[in-house]
């Protein structure tokens, strides 16, 4: 995350301090060893996935070129056990990946970000501590039951009728033409989108809450309207914490499966529009796994690496962006 | 109680070996009121198109057949089904496809001795459309072709209206819905679209997942395609027949090989696995259906090895699918579910190749014990 905690005070030397035991001098040693390790496992995994999926997925980048894979628009899968006889190119599948993480953090941010103010300065406290629960709450529902719901109820009552809406109106605009299928990647965007609010909500309200009061009673008092104080005092000091919680829900989103899965229509190509269908990367891989020859393993390997490449220059993306608001701001907790 | 039986089951299985290979197809249902003899715990993995009816009949099985056996069925899909048989991680694998040369080999090689296959269901693909007006269309290869192709977009093109005279035929966009994932139904389906129509087979071919022609809509699994085609006033789109008959789902009628429109009933897919010629090798697929047979027929194969199992599971085996393919009951529940169970014939052929199962190690007398732990891979 991007809040940095300030550098923690180093402790006094326990050889020259007044701990003199035995226990006293091992105990330093002992945590320092196993809090380094447990750190380092983090690393030593995430090592062991992108080397191990790289390996495996490597004759298919070998045949398309690394750039072929990642901008080809063709995927053909052959079903060889021994050689690579089809053509990857994930370009689409990247491309649905990125539309509706896209589409999920256009609605979630804003959405988080009131909920969040109105939790934490608006709400009435018997009002404010359900609907903090009912938010965690929504947090834990599976993604499956997010896809369940949303296909069978969500599309066709709610989406499906201000779709159509939505085309007639703004069909002449390129991301609004039709036709208006019911799934699709603003379907899939939106569901996302509500999957990722709550995680979002979340992070952003404890960070919220915890500004300190003087500076907020200090604009009051200066004569600052609610509205005032919550846009120019309580959000911009809460900035690192609503950039750590957009990572998080826009992680969340790039690597979401199953609901994408069974809301974007799963097709192998792609369209500007956003209700044409298509595939996220994820969800690709999810949907042909099962019955995958090992060629098509290989191929959704190393889609598997691209989402895993996608997903680091997106965040590496998101902290430039971050770090230059950052100077241009003077925010020093960024 | 069910542990003293198993036990007792246990000693009862070394001597009755040869009867139970032998005699458990006709008298499955005398087994089923004597408790059965056998004791194993298999497991399986593959085809999920067939995974209601294997879950019905393992439940069957294992309460009133042969209590002491347990079946372990993983509907994982055909792909990771052969691997995981490949790999030898199961006692039997299944597929909507045939084990191919090539993977015969490869299972040959990896332990040591022959693979078997054999069919144990057929199962017919239709095509679904969302208008309950249009109950009865008749469609054939080509016109559903041209319909995923996006050349035929709404029901009253004249192609269609050719096949369907006397049909007040809508003037709605056909929206064509496919399966998203990858599916032994989208094979069966291309595989008979490729047989029948020229260009089909040059431009998009067969396979479980195909690139499809833009605008099309996927819907993942038998019941995405389901909301694809109800949420769409045009819609139409192709699953298999016991889901279609468990959704209640207007489906279509397809012209087969004699010019006859048929209804996909589950007469219409025995008819066509009688109708289809059937090798020995039990490589084949149900192509060129003519007479009362419907044209989009696949089937499920289960594969097993010729060596290598512990003797108990080997019966097991032989035991479990020789009453699935006989047993009256077992035959009954796969017609209710929608599955068409094999024909006499070709019934008789199929034990005759399932009881190859082990066969190449047959125990030696009295020492059926012997060597088995370390050749059995499976129980891992």
């Amino acid at each position: 995350m991007s809040t940095e905690a300030p550098e923690a005070p180093k402790a006094p030397d326990a050889r020259r301090g007044t701990l003199q035991s035995g226990k006293g001098r091992l105990a330093d040693p002992i945590f320092k060893w196993t809090v380094g390790v447990c750190g380092t496992v983090v690393l030593v995994i995430l090592a062991l996935m992108v080397v191990r999926t790289t390996a495996e997925a490597w004759p298919v980048f070998a045949k398309e070129g690394f750039f072929g894979f990642l901008l080809g628009e063709e995927w053909d899968s052959g079903r060889s056990r021994t050689e690579i006889t089809g053509t990857y190119g994930a370009w689409p599948f990247i491309y649905g990946t990125l539309v509706t993480s896209a589409i999920a953090l256009a609605i979630a941010l804003p959405l988080s970000i009131m909920i969040a103010v109105y939790l934490t300065h608006l709400a009435p406290s018997r009002l404010a501590k359900p609907l903090s629960y009912t938010v965690e709450l929504l947090a834990a529902v599976p993604s499956v039951i997010f896809g369940l719901w949303g296909l069978h109820w969500f599309l066709p009552h709610v989406l499906r009728p201000f779709f159509d809406r939505l085309e007639a109106a703004m069909g002449w605009f390129f991301l609004f033409e039709g036709p208006v299928r019911g799934v699709g990647y603003l379907p899939a965007g939106i569901v996302l989108g509500i999957m990722i609010l709550p995680i979002m909500t979340a992070i952003i309200r404890e960070v919220v809450a915890v500004q300190p009061l003087e500076q907020q009673m200090a604009a009051y008092a200066l004569g600052s309207t609610r509205w005032e104080v919550v846009t120019k005092v309580v959000l911009p000091a809460s900035f690192s914490g609503i950039v750590a919680a957009t990572m998080l829900g826009l992680g969340r989103a790039l690597g979401e499966t199953i609901a994408v899965l069974m809301l974007i229509g799963g097709s192998q190509s792609w369209g500007g529009s956003l209700f044409d269908t298509g595939s996220s990367m994820a969800s690709h891989i999810a949907a042909t796994f099962g019955e995958a020859a090992p060629e098509t393993r290989t191929g959704l390997m190393a889609i598997g690496v691209a989402l895993f490449l996608v997903t680091m220059v997106v965040n590496i993306l998101a902290r430039v962006i971050v770090w230059r608001l950052g100077q241009i701001t003077g925010d020093s907790a960024v | 109680m069910r542990n003293g039986r198993s036990k007792l089951a246990v000693l009862a299985a070394v001597p009755l070996l040869a009867a139970a290979c032998g005699g458990g197809g006709d008298d499955a249902g005398g087994d089923s009121s004597g408790g059965g003899d056998l004791s194993a715990s298999l497991t399986g993995a593959g085809a999920s198109f067939p995974d209601p009816l294997f879950q019905d009949w393992i439940y069957s099985y294992t309460n009133d057949v042969q209590p002491g056996v347990d079946v372990n069925y993983q509907s994982v899909g055909s792909g990771a089904g052969v691997e995981q048989f490949l790999e030898q991680t199961v006692d039997f694998g299944s597929s909507e496809e045939h084990l191919s040369e090539e993977e015969l080999a490869t299972a040959a090689e990896a332990r040591g001795c022959e693979a078997v296959q054999f069919p144990v269901v057929f199962g017919s693909v239709v095509i679904a459309v969302n208008n309950p007006d249009l109950e009865g269309l008749v469609l054939d290869a080509e016109t559903i072709a041209k319909i995923y192709d996006g050349q035929i977009t709404s029901f009253d093109d004249p192609a269609i209206a050719e096949l369907n005279p006397d049909m007040d035929l809508p003037g709605d966009e056909i929206v064509p819905v496919h399966r998203a994932d990858s599916s032994g139904t989208t094979a069966v389906f291309s595989h008979y679209l490729s047989t029948e129509v020229d260009w089909w087979a040059d431009k998009y071919g067969e396979g479980k997942e195909l690139e499809w022609a833009d605008g099309l809509v996927g819907g993942q699994q038998n019941d995405g395609v389901a909301q694809g085609i109800t949420q769409n006033p045009g819609g139409l789109g192709y699953v298999n027949q016991s889901f279609a008959q468990e959704a209640g789902l207007t489906v279509a009628h397809v012209v087969n090989e004699d010019g006859t429109p048929i209804e996909p009933t589950l007469e219409a897919t025995i008819a066509a696995s009688e109708e289809a010629d059937i090798p020995d090798n039990f490589q084949f697929s149900i192509d060129d259906i003519g007479g009362e047979g419907y044209p989009i027929a696949g089937t499920n194969w289960i594969f097993t090895y010729t060596c290598g199992y512990e003797q108990a599971s080997a019966d097991a085996i032989i035991d479990f699918w020789t009453w699935a393919l006989t047993d009256e009951g077992a035959r009954d529940v796969a017609g209710e579910l929608g599955y068409a169970p094999l024909g006499e014939g070709l019934t008789e052929r199929v034990i005759a190749e399932l009881e190859k199962t082990n066969a190449d190690n047959a125990p030696a007398e009295g020492g059926a014990e012997e060597g088995e732990a370390e050749a059995d891979t499976t129980e891992e």
